[in-house]
């Protein structure tokens, strides 16, 4: 079980001025249960990629299959898709509607042909994972803060039960503080729902710490393809294509080059905390 | 789904057209749109066939960008087209039950559709070659004399090209937020005229909240600007007319004179 695409290429206006190449050919594999981070420049085809996984964009060729199935085929339910694949979208703004946020939440559920009473029990869980105070449950979602909007929008998804969960840049405009509660209650999800976490976004920080396996985007090809380990350690390429390696990497290295053997190639605050530790332990 | 919409849409290339002066093509625009309704008969109809297919080609944008534009009024031009074929009296040419389709609607069914398609077509390629800027700084110096008799010329071409250009941004906006919805599950093609205009409330809701959250925010960053509206504004581009503008005026009446000529006497 997992999603296989062989060669997907997608143009934007094929054939006019605006003609842009975003996906050149990429292959992936997403294993069932990998929490993965996509990373990659403005405009590298990160956002469009995401988009072609539950099948909002068709690319121009190429083949996707989900659970051995081609998505493209004639018979395929792509709602049935849409409901197993399950994508946030950057702006909150653009999906909540509803007066209330818990029946914003019950939106989804309801889509997929649940019951008001299931519907609900599933907004209440979303809501729940989500780690959304109660006592704002029943306000206009309106009224919220960004952070708060972008749980309510990750709830609303959530909330659909999918099998993979893809956020785009869930960060974006939240300060540190926000991030980090965001980034740790997916996590969380990940780990207790047992979920395909795909992660999209700009900050090598934000993923580092949390993802298995990081794809890194440029100019709408996979430029590397991961663990952050593997992939910090071409920090010097990053660095061309306009990314930079978490702020440990350059330390490491800075550190390695004064003379202490440390390992470069720490990836977490946590794990550069032990690694230099170890150096002068050692001595 | 919805990038479709061509109307108000510029599209960027080097070419005489684009150009030439906005007024000058403002006004043959004008020219072009009357002379549409001065003719009777083929000749005419070939003559802004000709004329039309040549700015066209002028304007070096593709043919299909500008057809596109047609699909918006294809309800219209069927109705259109219906009346005339049906409501027109003359000799009936078929009969069935009590529709009568008599040879004078035929001929004027086809003559209308022809116009509008023309209208549409004519009327985008002054769109497509013109950035929505320079249309209403045309606009505004164009119908400056206005302003005698107290018409706010500069506030209304303000409001114009605030509407043209937020076209592109609220299409772009509707298509996120339709995506945003599809992937919780909504649908908006399926089910009947009620079904569906209720499946339109979760797209409507937020494009509104956004549309007016973009003209407060475009509004406080004119306030901060010190805009006052137009008095005493000066253009860092000011419009002045070239050589080509006089030979393109030029064109357009002999073009417009031999119109009229022909709806006279052929």
């Amino acid at each position: 079980m997992s999603m296989i695409l062989d060669k997907v290429d997608y143009k934007y206006s094929p054939g006019t001025a605006y003609e842009k190449h975003a996906l050149r050919e990429v292959s992936l594999k997403i294993e069932d249960g990998q929490f993965i981070g996509v990373i990659g420049h403005t405009g590298s085809g990160k956002s469009t990629l995401i988009q072609h996984l539950n099948g909002l964009m068709k690319a121009t060729s190429g083949a996707i299959y989900y659970n051995g199935e081609d998505i493209y085929d004639k018979d395929y339910d792509l709602r049935k898709l849409r409901q197993k694949v399950g994508l946030v979208f950057q702006y909150p703004e653009h999906q909540l509607f509803e007066t209330t946020i818990f029946k914003d939440v019950c939106f989804g559920p309801k889509n997929k042909g649940l019951s008001q009473k299931d519907a609900e029990l599933k907004a209440f869980e979303a809501l729940r994972a989500v780690g959304l105070p109660e006592n704002l449950w029943y306000q206009s979602p309106f009224e919220l803060s960004g952070g708060q909007k972008r749980r309510v929008a990750i709830a609303g998804v959530l909330a659909m039960k999918p099998e993979m969960l893809i956020l785009d840049e869930p960060t974006a405009g939240l300060d540190p503080k926000g991030r980090d509660e965001i980034l740790d209650q997916v996590a969380k999800m990940h780990r207790e729902w047992k979920m395909t976490v795909i992660l999209v976004s700009h900050s090598m920080e934000d993923v580092a710490n949390y993802v298995e396996r990081l794809i890194v985007m440029n100019r709408g090809k996979v430029m590397l393809d991961g663990t952050p380990r593997e992939v910090f350690a071409h920090y010097k390429e990053l660095e061309e294509v306009g990314l930079s390696a978490p702020q440990v990497t350059y330390l490491m290295h800075e550190l390695r080059r004064k003379g202490l053997s440390v390992d470069v190639n720490a990836t977490t605050l946590e794990e550069a905390k032990d690694s230099i530790l170890k150096t002068f332990g050692a001595k | 789904m919805l990038r479709d919409i061509t109307i108000g849409q510029y599209y960027p290339a080097d070419s005489v057209i684009h150009k030439l002066d906005p007024r000058t093509k403002l006004f043959a625009t004008l020219l072009f749109v009357i002379s549409l309704f001065t003719f009777r008969n083929p000749v005419g109809l070939g003559l802004a066939a000709v004329f039309m297919a040549s700015f066209i080609w002028l304007s070096k944008v593709p043919f299909g960008y500008m057809v596109k534009g047609l699909r918006a009024i294809v309800v219209i031009l069927i109705i259109t087209a219906l009346f005339n074929l049906f409501l027109t009296p003359g000799e009936p040419l078929v009969k069935f039950w009590i529709f009568s389709i008599s040879q004078e609607g035929f001929i004027s069914a086809g003559k209308m559709a022809m116009r509008l398609i023309f209208l549409i077509i004519g009327t985008s390629v002054v769109t497509l070659t013109t950035t929505p800027n320079a249309l209403t700084d045309g606009l505004e110096k164009a119908l400056r004399p206005l302003n005698a008799i107290k018409i706010p010329v500069h506030e209304i071409a303000m409001m114009m090209s605030i509407a043209l250009r937020f076209i592109p941004i609220l299409v772009e906006e509707t298509d996120k937020i339709m995506k945003a919805q599809i992937a919780r599950g909504a649908d908006f093609e399926s089910g009947n005229l009620i079904k569906k205009a209720k499946n339109m409330v979760p797209l409507l809701v937020p494009l509104f909240i956004s549309a007016f959250r973009r003209a407060n925010d475009l509004a406080l960053a004119m306030e901060a600007r010190c805009y006052h509206g137009g008095s005493g504004r000066t253009k860092m581009k000011p419009l002045r007319y070239q050589k080509r503008d006089g030979i393109a005026y030029m064109i357009v009446i002999v073009y417009f004179g031999v119109m009229i000529a022909v709806g006279i006497w052929l």
